[in-house]
């Protein structure tokens, strides 16, 4: 006798609560507090800061903790709640040559004004296991210098100076907001930038590194790469002037690319850029080679068909709140189309003249 | 954060007022695909969210609202919803087609016929009835605008070439009002002829995808065939086991090792009704 497939309520609340049991693990270990991972965890922080597009290091904490460390659940815990804040408005644009540097490194000069700052890298650090961490977390203190208060130019202005790159003239234009209009294709640049600042890290770079491998080869090099925090600013019409409401940490990717002309464009060094919340740079970089590969076509370059110069397969597919919703979708029931489907197939089969599958039991 | 920091419905006005905009758009030019804000949801793009915004912007205080998935009220993903909109909106909810004012459905049309002044919302996975024949949004957009849909007739043509039917079984293509080719969801194409001349209004919403269409109350919708093989609206050539029926559209249930199987109503809430007014099927206890 068949029994209905009833109870979905109580198997919700059932698993909800053997979540949250399995969330918190063993509940002789000690519980991990948001403080903890924000302090500890802090370049998971800075990526669900990124990608869930809001700047809030305790909520980001919060989410990868109610999320178990899954980062992209994390990411689309604070979206979803990201969505429910009213706008008060739009900052100021950040400048960033206003930046206090906790690292700064050109790959194009071996000096520039303002220095290169290495920073808290992993890069030269070799990858063995530290097995003193699994012992006692003590460090000891490192060096310290106070950040000089300096205007750190950007070094592609120094190129720029000489008509080596292509300019990058300063644009009030108001940049559109996908996270209030629908995606509409063209998009321009601005839309482009936005949509790649909070794309998945992962598709990012896998796109980035295509172009590295040749398809949509663009020659990068990070001309500039820094990151440490800016000022935000926002005009506040009450007073008619704008005043600083805080400081955000920012990770900002500027490439050098190649580029030999065309039949509009002198030779000429161009421009991709990436600028990403927190310490983000694997992200930044991987943005800004993307944007470059996507500027194909205001460069006359050739479109070669590459995945990375396709604006419409980028932007549609760099999201990884709406692909993996539209993924995990398939775990929901479908056993009316795929009754339908079963239907279908049995009538083919029947008329291809196909042996009738068997009934039941022997 | 409690439930009455959120808005009625969890969606605030600014963003209801856009997407009834757009419900309003898609209305007037009925199987149109309205681009439309859509916002983050508290569940996953791909999970209903362009049926619960739509639902979020129609609903009420005084409506009484039922979600279905599959068919069935019992569902996972709609209880989940409908439990949802319990706590954000205190809407009354009801499991009878007949006592709905708004009913929000994933991948059926309820076998009992709408009336007038009730809201059909389906939630739809992908929006474009091209999309399969041209991944590219900005070419569907044109083909839509230029009204080019000799591809979609073209891969009618070639399953009744290869397979002597049109092997579309469900999210079968409908013509609307004879202008635009829409998607009807993924409904079994048994349910497409109910959409036509429909007495409730049928809206339609895809959040990840960012659209919204519509197809106003008694409009005309035509599934896609040839004159020489015309539609036809096919289900499981059976009974329900429980309640009887034979118009109703079934699901397939294996009830024992060997396989065994039996038919029974997708649409619970018409088997139910049928069942309680003492019909039986061979399967009944």
């Amino acid at each position: 006798m068949y029994v209905a497939v009833k109870g979905g309520e109580r198997a919700i609340e059932n698993a909800h609560a053997w979540l949250a049991e399995e969330r918190r693990g063993d509940p002789s270990v000690d519980a991990l507090s948001i403080e903890q991972i924000r302090e500890q965890l802090s370049l998971a922080v800075n990526r669900v800061m990124a990608e869930g597009s809001l700047y809030d290091a305790d909520l980001a904490a919060l989410a990868i903790k109610q999320a178990r460390g899954d980062l992209i659940e994390a990411i689309f815990l604070i979206r979803a709640y990201r969505t429910t804040l009213p706008r008060f408005g739009g900052s100021a644009p950040v400048d960033t040559g206003r930046m206090t540097c906790a690292r700064r490194v050109s790959a194009t000069f071996k000096d520039v004004p303002g220095g290169q700052i290495l920073g808290p890298t992993f890069d030269y650090t070799h990858r063995l296991l530290d097995f003193k961490l699994a012992a006692d977390g003590d460090v000891p203190d490192a060096d310290t210098r106070s950040a000089e208060p300096t205007h750190v130019p950007h070094v592609t202005a120094f190129l720029n100076r000489e008509g080596l790159i292509e300019d990058a003239p300063a644009d009030d234009t108001p940049p559109p907001d996908l996270t209030r209009e629908p995606l509409e294709l063209p998009a321009s640049r601005a839309l482009r930038l936005q949509a790649l600042a909070r794309a998945d890290e992962g598709f990012t770079l896998g796109m980035a590194y295509s172009t590295q491998r040749g398809y949509a080869r663009n020659h990068a090099f990070v001309g500039e790469l820094r990151i440490g925090s800016v000022p935000v600013e926002m005009d506040i019409p009450e007073l008619g002037f704008a005043v600083e409401i805080g400081e955000i940490e920012v990770t900002e990717c500027e490439t050098v690319n190649q580029f030999k002309g065309s039949k509009t464009e002198p030779p000429q060094f161009t421009r991709g850029y990436g600028l990403v919340f927190g310490q983000t740079e694997r992200k930044a970089i991987s943005m800004a080679l993307v944007d470059r590969a996507l500027r194909w076509e205001e460069l006359g370059e050739d479109n070669q068909g590459a995945p990375a110069q396709d604006a419409e397969f980028v932007l549609y597919h760099g999201d990884n709140i709406q692909a993996t919703g539209f993924l995990e979708h398939i775990k929901l029931p479908h056993y009316v189309d795929f009754q339908s489907e079963l239907e279908l197939v049995r009538k083919l089969r029947r008329e291809a003249g196909a042996p009738p599958v068997q009934e039941a039991a022997e | 954060m409690t439930e009455n920091a959120y808005n009625f419905a969890y969606l605030d006005e600014q963003t209801k007022r856009m997407i009834r905009r757009a419900i309003l758009k898609g209305l007037a030019i009925p199987g149109y695909q309205v681009p439309f804000a859509s916002r983050e949801m508290p569940m996953p793009y791909g999970w209903g969210t362009g049926g619960v915004q739509v639902s979020a912007a129609v609903l009420t205080p005084e409506d009484r609202f039922k979600v279905i998935d599959q068919g069935a009220d019992d569902t996972t993903n709609a209880v989940s919803i409908r439990s949802f909109f319990q706590r954000t909106a205190g809407v009354a909810t009801t499991t009878h087609t007949q006592e709905a004012t708004v009913i929000q459905t994933r991948h059926r049309i309820p076998e009992e016929p709408l009336n007038e002044g009730q809201i059909l919302v389906y939630q739809v996975p992908i929006p474009e009835p091209l999309r399969f024949l041209e991944p590219r949004e900005t070419e569907t957009r044109k083909m839509h605008a230029l009204e080019e849909y000799g591809l979609m007739h073209v891969k009618l043509y070639e399953d009744i070439a290869r397979h002597g039917h049109i092997a579309t079984a469900y999210a079968y293509p409908v013509k609307v009002e004879g202008r635009y080719v829409m998607d009807p969801s993924p409904i079994p194409k048994f349910d497409n002829p109910k959409m036509s001349g429909n007495a409730a209004i049928q809206l339609f919403g895809a959040g990840r995808e960012q659209r919204i269409y519509a197809l106003p109350p008694y409009t005309q919708v035509v599934s896609l065939d040839f004159e020489d093989h015309p539609f036809e609206a096919s289900k499981a050539d059976h009974p329900c086991g429980l309640c009887g029926a034979d118009d109703s559209y079934l699901d397939e249930v294996i009830v024992d090792d060997a396989g065994g199987r039996m038919f029974v109503c997708s649409d619970t809430d018409f088997c139910d009704a049928r069942q309680s007014a003492g019909f039986k099927g061979k399967d009944a206890a």
